[in-house]
């Protein structure tokens, strides 16, 4: 349970945009961002649109080649190997895609869509292949399997759907699975699903998953721990319900205050909020990048000093100067 | 007298087979002053309803019908034209949803807001820029943004000008179809805030259309639940959200994910119907829980649970045929 799976070292990763007609401009997507995944654990990545979370998952399954830092696979650096050499990770380590719509192919059916990461990898015979598409659609609950391989993503709703996109996942028995807003374009009665049957599945299989989620709130039911990131930073880690209950950085607790619980009372006040937009990633504010926004910021400490991230109380770590003390030897 | 009443309301689309009955007989009333919240799932029909009050149809609608009182006038009997001129931008205005995705790129956002009030009221120019700048005040968006062009502005600000855009003639009623769903949540929760503001201090009417009943909440006095095209449930907030009557309703509630409490959030087994060919009897039999001896044969009528509140179910209807 405890032995680490993934582990993300000082990760950065800046894209070049265009700016003006010659000139570019780095855009720091994630600048510098550490943490890990164990064995059997669902590590939460939450944060809004830009705060590079997206990012870290493409790095976490090395879709991109960061700029700076390690990624380590079962403490082997991956962070630079080639396409070549990745093929054994790439067989352990899979994803889940947010739109279940633009990640099938529409002119393949469920079986081949199943087959092609085997076919890839060179695992099996036809017939045994053919056994473990049925398994891993046994393993999702589409049933009958004989009749769900044989269906094209057009004719399956949503779950259905995304449910083909878990069992791709899983068909080469991988230890890690990234899942980047695996319900988000789900309906709402059917999200619990589908995050059940990935629970489920985890027990099962002892998979180590990184669920990137902009959903703080299945983010407390489903996950292990929970990371908050903003600006391509992690300002804030824990375990899950702790990271819920007892913020300790201003800006997880905003988040937390602006999520609408169903209470006919809410529509007779105003709801707190932080004022302004999260940052340019081209030009993210000196020192603490929440500091334009935060209620709590230390005039002549916050715009100047980066805070660092640190362990505050057990397990549970936070970059804010309002937390200097790092939890005692 | 209410602002509003829906009567019976109708839009089917045809295709090569059955119509799709995207809105099957929906019926409702809106207080001046209220806000109303219809909540459903994708495909509930929910889009198609604001589409069919906007009266905005796709050229392939065919049973468009039923009867919409706004404001003591039957709108249904005006012309295509009439409602046009008299009703659509100056009585009843519209937020689409994605819309701040759609303003023209080429145009600045001021001279975007004013189009209607030139066009539409024969406004001055001079005229029409003072009104726009009021209305960004009034949206909370600083007066150089009407100089910008759309690229320039945040997800949030271009929302906040398809705000102004849908105040600019000043309409009782304002239908909003998933306004915050492309946003952030902390651009969520300062868009809501804008939202009860105009309410509260300027007394406009807003329909809001979501998929999160949660975030009905947020604003609605009422709210009703449709599924399949038909409307299951409709309340006041306090009582469609602490005692819902419709099995629908429970479940949805429940399927939310909690954050202050541990209780795991729950699921309705199934996917919803499909509207070209709706369950027979209640269209929600196959996915309750509940389903009794007349659910797959009969479709329950909408009944009174306590006063002002109303459920589609066969338990309330309790004489059953």
């Amino acid at each position: 349970m405890n032995t680490e799976l993934l582990r993300v070292d000082d990760v950065k990763v800046y894209y070049q945009a265009r700016k003006g007609l010659i000139g570019s401009v780095a855009v720091k997507a994630l600048d510098g961002v550490t943490l890990e995944v164990r064995s059997g654990e669902t590590l939460a990545v939450v944060g809004e649109s830009g705060s590079g979370k997206t990012t870290l998952g493409r790095a976490a399954l090395r879709l991109v080649r960061p700029t700076g830092g390690r990624i380590l696979f079962r403490g082997e650096d991956v962070t630079n190997l080639s396409d070549s050499d990745l093929s054994t990770f790439r067989r352990r380590a899979q994803g889940v895609f947010q739109d279940p719509y633009s990640s099938l192919d529409g002119f393949m059916s469920v079986a081949q869509i199943l087959e092609e990461p085997l076919v890839i990898h060179g695992v099996g015979t036809a017939g045994e292949r053919t056994e473990m598409i049925h398994d891993a659609l046994r393993d999702v609950r589409m049933s009958p399997p004989e009749e769900m391989a044989t269906k094209f993503p057009h004719m399956l709703s949503g779950g259905l759907r995304q449910r083909v996109g878990i069992a791709r996942a899983l068909i080469l028995r991988p230890d890690f699975i990234l899942a980047d807003e695996p319900v988000s374009m789900i309906d709402a009665s059917s999200r619990a699903e589908i995050l059940y049957l990935m629970l489920e599945l985890q027990r099962t299989y002892g998979i180590g998953f990184l669920y990137i989620t902009h959903d703080i709130a299945t983010a407390r039911h489903f996950s292990d721990r929970i990371a908050v990131m903003y600006a391509g930073r992690v300002v804030e880690s824990g375990p899950a319900g702790q990271v819920i209950d007892e913020p300790l950085h201003p800006y997880t607790e905003a988040l937390i205050r602006a999520i609408p619980e169903p209470d006919p009372s809410n529509r007779l006040h105003q709801r707190p909020v932080i004022p302004g937009e999260p940052p340019s990633p081209t030009e993210p504010p000196t020192g603490c990048r929440f500091h334009p926004r935060c209620p709590f910021a230390i005039a002549g400490t916050c715009e100047v000093i980066d805070p660092p991230l640190i362990e505050v109380k057990p397990g549970h770590l936070t970059a804010c100067h309002l937390h200097p003390e790092p939890l005692g030897e | 007298m209410s602002l509003l009443e829906v009567t019976d309301l109708t839009l089917h689309y045809a295709t090569r087979e059955n119509p799709v009955r995207a809105v099957d007989g929906v019926s409702f009333r809106l207080d001046r002053g209220q806000a109303l919240g219809i909540v459903g799932e994708s495909g509930s029909g929910k889009t198609s309803l604001s589409l069919a009050l906007m009266r905005l149809l796709p050229s392939n609608a065919t049973g468009y019908g039923g009867s919409v009182v706004l404001d003591g006038q039957d709108v249904m009997a005006l012309s295509d034209d009439e409602f046009r001129r008299q009703i659509r931008w100056r009585k009843l205005s519209m937020v689409f949803q994605g819309a701040q995705n759609s303003l023209n790129p080429v145009l600045r956002v001021g001279h975007q807001v004013a189009e209607p009030l030139m066009l539409e009221s024969g406004a001055r120019k001079a005229q029409a820029r003072e009104r726009v700048l009021r209305l960004f005040d009034l949206v909370r968006l600083p007066r150089e943004a009407a100089d910008r062009y759309p690229h320039e502005l945040s997800g949030g600000m271009k929302q906040r000008v398809m705000i102004a855009m849908s105040l600019v003639l000043d309409p009782a009623l304002v239908v909003l179809d998933e306004p915050t769903s492309a946003l952030d949540v902390s651009i969520q929760a300062q868009m809501m805030n804008l939202l009860k503001d105009l309410k509260n201090n300027l007394g406009i009417s807003f329909i809001f259309i979501t998929h999160d009943i949660a975030l009905a909440s947020d604003i609605c006095d009422r709210i009703a639940v449709v599924y399949a095209g038909q409307m299951v449930e409709v309340g006041g907030a306090d009582d469609a959200l602490t005692q819902p009557s419709h099995p629908y309703t429970q479940l949805l509630l429940g399927s939310i994910p909690r954050l202050a409490a541990d209780e795991p959030p729950q699921f309705i087994p199934g996917a919803p119907p499909d509207l070209t060919d709706p369950p027979a009897g209640c269209r929600f039999h196959p996915r309750c829980p509940y389903v009794f001896e007349p659910c797959d044969r009969d479709a329950p009528p909408l009944a009174a649970a306590r006063a002002g509140h109303e459920a589609r179910c066969w338990l309330l209807a309790r004489e059953a045929p």
